[in-house]
């Protein structure tokens, strides 16, 4: 909300530069930005009116000029073509600090001798006062701009920008505001003048009112205007509504939205003579039933929502907009003027739901007392009387089914203490912060001493955000400020340890990978549909995905079932960076539904690596990233796991059919890895030919990971033998199963594949495996003819069992 | 006879010195040694063959041979010496380029997000903290009802929210969304445990949000709660002011200002002091200007919280805070678009 300076300053003397006063309402919760107005540095320029124009004795096209600016008449020459008498003009004294027309630079008006007659100041220009470009003449001001007003105060939108919380309604007020800065700065804020004159004729005679919806409307207040006269608002009066952001429209409605933006009650004018067989009835719309607002829009309600309505149709969709039906037109002579009470949630849900927020909903939902709308009634009729003239009826109409109980909180010093941490707050700090009771009235609660140690509190009007104890504890914080808290260590007991394994896991999968050189990433859990499409990760036997009902976008509407679309999106954007090449992971979760219940939200890590082996090297190429790649990946991190992982030939839509392997470990599946499928790289359009991919099931591994990853195993120092053997197996034997045959010989301390080769030289259908197999024993030193008999024992049954021969 | 083997002796003598003299480098130095100086070598023949020199001049002529073998032994060994400080001084134009790029380790990174994600519970944790996350799609229960935020609350507004279209309530409004902010973990904790708690909660959130540099609809928050007996506001303040001190550094001050969330009372936000100008830089682009920068909310919890969950507020009392990472890499980083966090740009990613 804007709330101008000039208005505010009618409320509350401001005591403190406008940019720490608006730090003190932030600080106090009032969020609060000043924004200086344009005009800010001019100095002595007022309001005035040329009284009196003569011709320049030496001078044709000079003038002289008289001008008063209230207390005080001067005369200036001029030589502004437009310039008139009686006209209300900006004049600048001598001091005032303006724009030099001619070069545009700011400067500082003197005393002047024009051809020989002294000039005590100047009529200005738009372009003088930086308002404009224009100099072909002086700026006129309306009429009745107030003769000896600093321009500065007419003119400036100088306002406190405002973001009220949704607790604190009342501060989307002129009077709210002054009274946060009347608490702050310790001055009172006094209420303003709500009488005016009454006629003799009660407003009974005129309007009856029934509340048939009590639950939604708890006071219902009618004042009745006779023989007004619409017109255009005055001219302060528009000013005011203007500077803070309102459209004027005319001096009935214009009344009563200054005095909504004043007090913060919303109120509403009808015509009296469009409300039938003189009765206000407030009740719920009927299923169906059409209602056209003062905005020509025609909306279809439902109940609950509240209509303000005649015995014959309804006249105001309550809350929110008058009715088309009832508004004042220049016609109008009987004005009958609404404040009313309303359920703020009511309201809230009628405007979301006609999509129809309006100042009024937004202060009504926020909800307000009705003691508010019995002042604000008074206060718009007093103001419709001075701007529209007429005649007011004696009384209000005042329906007030059941006025609620006084709101008495205690606020006692343990109580705050107990909270705080402290009693200072309670007892006030000498020099630096008054008692809590002070501060309390300063705020305009109405406060009592209950005992020693206590205080019974009534918070005003004006709050609705006052119900419990800590609330009025947080008012004498906030205001008093949270420095003079002291800070305490947490004392007490510790807490008991909460574990999660799965977090635990995925931490260090991360960490894991990250060894492995693979760079994390983080993307979206919201999906398109075509990014699963793409991924292959919907359709027959895939989880169907959650669908979110108010999606930001085609590209944020799905809960994704996989992370592997994404995956493959950042890659092809990473190859696309020179020099090209990733290896990137994310570790995420992936939302499964389940009927009637939160999807399963699985932790999924998936990897990609694409590019050369030792790409960053600058000395010669490498080979592209493969299967074995990703594998390398994958038994590195469960082997540092503690896991003992196997790998069989498997299927996936994602991945080339013959380089996908199901990873497993005691023998139940908690992934895939492999190459991606040449379609996928294409869709993707990854710029590679090789994608090497795997994927994990955090879930499923979670529960076999020992509880112990690391367990050490003594080693011998003993000396071992190495013997190399060149092996040639049939293409159709894994050379898995070779080497876990190799392994599983009681002196065979280590295996490893140094070659492997396919072609010239072999007989068809063979391929050549070549090993290091490394003999040791716990027991002694082996003898040569001991590794010999092993070796050849161990070769024989190698033989049998996989058909493999030592090759020639 | 004699003369002669003295002579011969002689002849060898300068023969073995003109050869040593001549060997340039270590294979001709050995097989020097092992021609003269070798078990089989001359000038050992000659002593062993002193045997054929007549009795009376054997002392004489083997006080000779022997003279002379120390000598060549002597020059044997300068010469090595000499020929290795050559060796040596010749590695100085056998040099490398020393300013090619090392051989590069490919090591991988962790996202931003994780890296202060982990600080920030990091710091938390050596206080006593438990670190726990909950389920990134939530029931409006938890997100919402739990936190004193009923339905239609004016409030709601604060927390755009993206809806789940699946179970609706009795009305027919959506009952499960993407959670708004990391607080319902605040309720499930409570419900199933009982003070003292400490806990930590990270994770993803999402807002219903157009995004821009400042905004995201999927962002990360850290949440804390702490329950026991006797916590109150100064207890809040200390903790969180340790906090800021380690994670921005220990000279940081702090300042609590008046906040609204309807599921503590008070509610305040934390700002540090600016870090980059201290306040003197009015075109800050850090704090703006104004010399403090807000980086989270928190507040004592509210009596309706606990009671939700079973609590008795009279006997208990606590206080919440949540945090967004990302803000805070952002200020640590000096990075200006919180867009770039997701976007997963590897030009990105690799910095950190
Ligand atoms: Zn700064």
């Amino acid at each position: 909300m804007k709330v101008p300076l000039s208005w505010l300053a009618d409320y509350v003397p401001l005591k403190l530069p406008p940019v720490e006063l608006a730090h003190r309402l932030t600080m106090a919760g009032i969020e609060t930005t000043f924004v200086p107005g344009k005009d800010a540095e001019w100095g002595p320029v007022y309001v005035g009116e040329v009284v009196r124009l003569e011709k320049h004795p030496n001078a044709d096209r000079l003038r002289l000029a008289t001008v008063s600016i209230g207390g005080e008449t001067l005369r200036v020459v001029c030589g502004a073509p437009n310039i008139a008498q009686g006209q209300r003009i900006a004049f600048a004294k001598t001091g005032a600090r303006l724009t030099d027309s001619h070069t545009g630079t700011p400067m500082t008006l003197g005393a002047a001798k024009i051809r020989g007659v002294e000039s005590q100041g100047m009529v200005c220009s738009e372009r003088e006062l930086g308002l404009g470009n224009d100099h072909d003449g002086i700026l006129v001001l309306p009429p009745n701009a107030p003769i000896g007003t600093p321009l500065a105060d007419y003119l400036s939108d100088a306002h406190l920008d405002i973001e009220v919380t949704t607790n604190r309604g009342d501060c989307l007020s002129v009077l709210g505001v002054a009274r946060e800065v009347g608490a702050i700065t310790g001055v009172p804020v006094p209420e303003p003048s709500l009488d005016y004159p009454e006629g003799t004729e009660p407003v009974s005679s005129a309007v009856r009112v029934q509340i048939d919806a009590p639950d939604l409307c708890s006071r219902y207040l009618a004042a009745v205007i006779k023989g007004v006269k619409v017109g255009p608002s005055p001219e302060w009066l528009q000013q005011r509504l203007k500077q803070a952001g309102l459209r004027p429209i005319n001096n009935v409605v214009d009344a009563t939205n200054y005095v909504m933006l004043e007090y913060g009650q919303p109120l509403h004018a009808f015509d009296l003579r469009q409300v039938r067989r003189d009765t206000i009835v407030v009740r719920q719309a009927r299923p169906g039933e059409r209602f056209t607002t003062l905005d020509g829009v025609e909306h279809t309600l439902q109940p609950p929502m509240l209509l303000i309505a005649d015995p014959e149709r309804a006249i105001a969709l309550a809350g929110v907009m008058g009715g088309a039906n009832s508004e004042m037109t220049e016609a109008t002579t009987d004005v009958l003027l609404e404040s009313a009470t309303f359920n703020g949630i009511n309201i809230r849900r009628t405007a979301q739901q006609l999509k129809l927020r309006t100042e009024a909903s937004t202060r009504f939902e926020k909800g307000l007392q009705s003691e508010l709308a019995g002042r604000a009634v008074r206060r718009a009729a007093r103001l419709i009387l001075r701007t529209a003239g007429g005649a007011a009826m004696r009384g209000i109409a005042d329906a007030f089914p059941a006025a609620g109980p006084a709101n008495r909180l205690r606020l006692s010093r343990s109580g705050m203490t107990r909270l705080i941490g402290t009693a200072a707050l309670f007892d006030g700090i000498p020099g630096r912060a008054p008692g809590a009771g002070e501060v309390l009235r300063a705020l305009g609660f109405a406060v009592q001493q209950a005992g020693h140690d206590a205080l019974t509190v009534t918070p005003p009007y004006w709050r609705s955000d006052i119900a419990i104890e800590e609330d009025v504890i947080e008012e004498v914080a906030r205001i008093v400020g949270y420095d003079n808290v002291p800070a305490e260590p947490l004392a007490g007991r510790m807490p008991a340890t909460l574990t999660q394994p799965l977090r635990e896991l995925r931490e260090r999968v991360k960490d894991l990978l990250v060894d492995a050189g693979m760079q994390e990433t983080i993307s979206y859990s919201l999906i398109g549909h075509r990014t699963l499409e793409q991924a292959l990760a919907v359709g027959p036997g895939k989880p169907e995905p959650l669908r979110a009902a108010n999606p930001l976008s085609r590209e944020q509407e799905y809960l994704r079932t996989s992370l592997r679309g994404n995956l493959l999106r950042t890659l092809a954007a990473a190859l696309r960076v020179p020099p090209g090449g990733a290896r990137i992971f994310e570790a995420g979760r992936v939302y499964i539904p389940r009927a009637e219940d939160l999807p399963d939200e699985r932790e999924i890590v998936a990897g990609a690596l694409a590019g050369t082996r030792g790409d960053s090297l600058w000395e010669k190429g490498a080979d592209p990233f493969d299967f074995h790649d990703a594998k390398g990946v994958v038994e590195s991190v469960l082997a540092r796991l503690g896991l003992d992982a196997a790998f069989e030939r498997a299927e996936d839509d994602l991945l080339h059919p013959g380089r996908t392997a199901r990873i497993t470990v005691d023998g139940e599946a908690v992934g895939v890895l492999g190459e991606l499928h040449p379609l996928v790289t294409r869709t993707f359009d990854l710029t590679v030919a090789k994608v090497a991919f795997f994927e994990i099931d955090l879930n499923t591994l979670q529960p076999r990971v020992p509880w112990l990853t690391t367990a050490f195993k003594p080693f011998s120092r003993l000396p071992s033998a190495d013997r190399d053997v060149a092996l040639l197996v049939d293409e159709s034997v894994p050379a898995g199963r070779v080497q876990r045959f190799l392994e599983d010989h009681p002196l065979v301390r280590r295996v490893a594949l140094f070659d492997r080769f396919v072609g010239k030289g072999l007989p068809a259908g063979k391929l050549s495996l070549a090993y290091r197999l490394e003999f040791q024993s716990g027991a002694g030193t082996l003898s040569a003819e001991q590794v010999n008999e092993a070796m050849s024992s161990l070769l024989q049954r190698l033989q049998a069992e996989t058909g493999a021969t030592l090759r020639a | 006879m004699t003369t002669s083997a003295f002579a011969d002796l002689n002849a060898l003598r300068d023969a073995a010195t003109r050869e040593l003299d001549a060997a340039v480098d270590a294979a001709a130095l050995e097989a020097w040694r092992v021609a003269y100086l070798g078990r089989s070598g001359k000038i050992t023949g000659v002593l062993r063959g002193i045997a054929a020199v007549p009795a009376d001049q054997r002392r004489v002529f083997g006080a000779a041979a022997n003279e002379i073998k120390v000598a060549l032994e002597q020059r044997f060994e300068a010469r090595q010496a000499d020929l290795e400080r050559g060796a040596l001084s010749a590695l100085a134009s056998d040099a490398i380029d020393i300013t090619l790029p090392g051989r590069p380790v490919d090591m991988g990174r962790l996202h931003p997000t994780t890296i202060v994600i982990r600080e920030i519970c990091g710091i938390f944790q050596s206080m006593g903290f438990q670190v726990v996350e909950g389920p990134e799609v939530e029931w409006d229960k938890y997100n919402f009802e739990a936190l004193n935020i009923p339905k239609d609350h004016p409030a709601r507004d604060k927390w755009d929210t993206i809806w789940v279209d699946a179970n609706k309530d009795v009305e027919g409004r959506f009952t499960t969304l993407l959670r708004t902010h990391n607080s319902p973990m605040q309720a499930r904790v409570m419900e199933t445990n009982q003070p003292p708690i400490r806990v930590v909660v990270p994770g993803k959130c999402f807002r219903y949000e157009a995004t821009d540099a400042t905004h995201e609809s999927q962002f990360f928050q850290v949440e804390g709660l702490v329950v026991d007996e006797g916590v109150s506001f100064a207890n809040l303040k200390h903790t969180l002011y340790e906090f800021a001190r380690r994670l921005f550094g220990g000279d940081r001050k702090v300042r609590f200002r008046c906040d609204f969330f309807p599921f503590v009372e008070p509610g305040v936000d934390m700002s540090i002091d600016c870090f980059k100008c201290g306040g003197r830089d009015p075109a800050c682009r850090i704090c703006r200007g104004s010399g403090w920068i807000e980086i989270m909310g928190a507040g004592m919890v509210h009596p309706n919280v606990l009671r939700n969950v079973g609590y008795d507020p009279a006997r208990v009392s606590g206080f919440a805070f949540g945090m967004g990472p990302e803000r805070i890499a952002m200020l640590k980083y000096g990075i200006d678009d919180i867009r770039l966090f997701y976007a997963n740009d590897i030009r990105f990613l690799r910095q950190f």
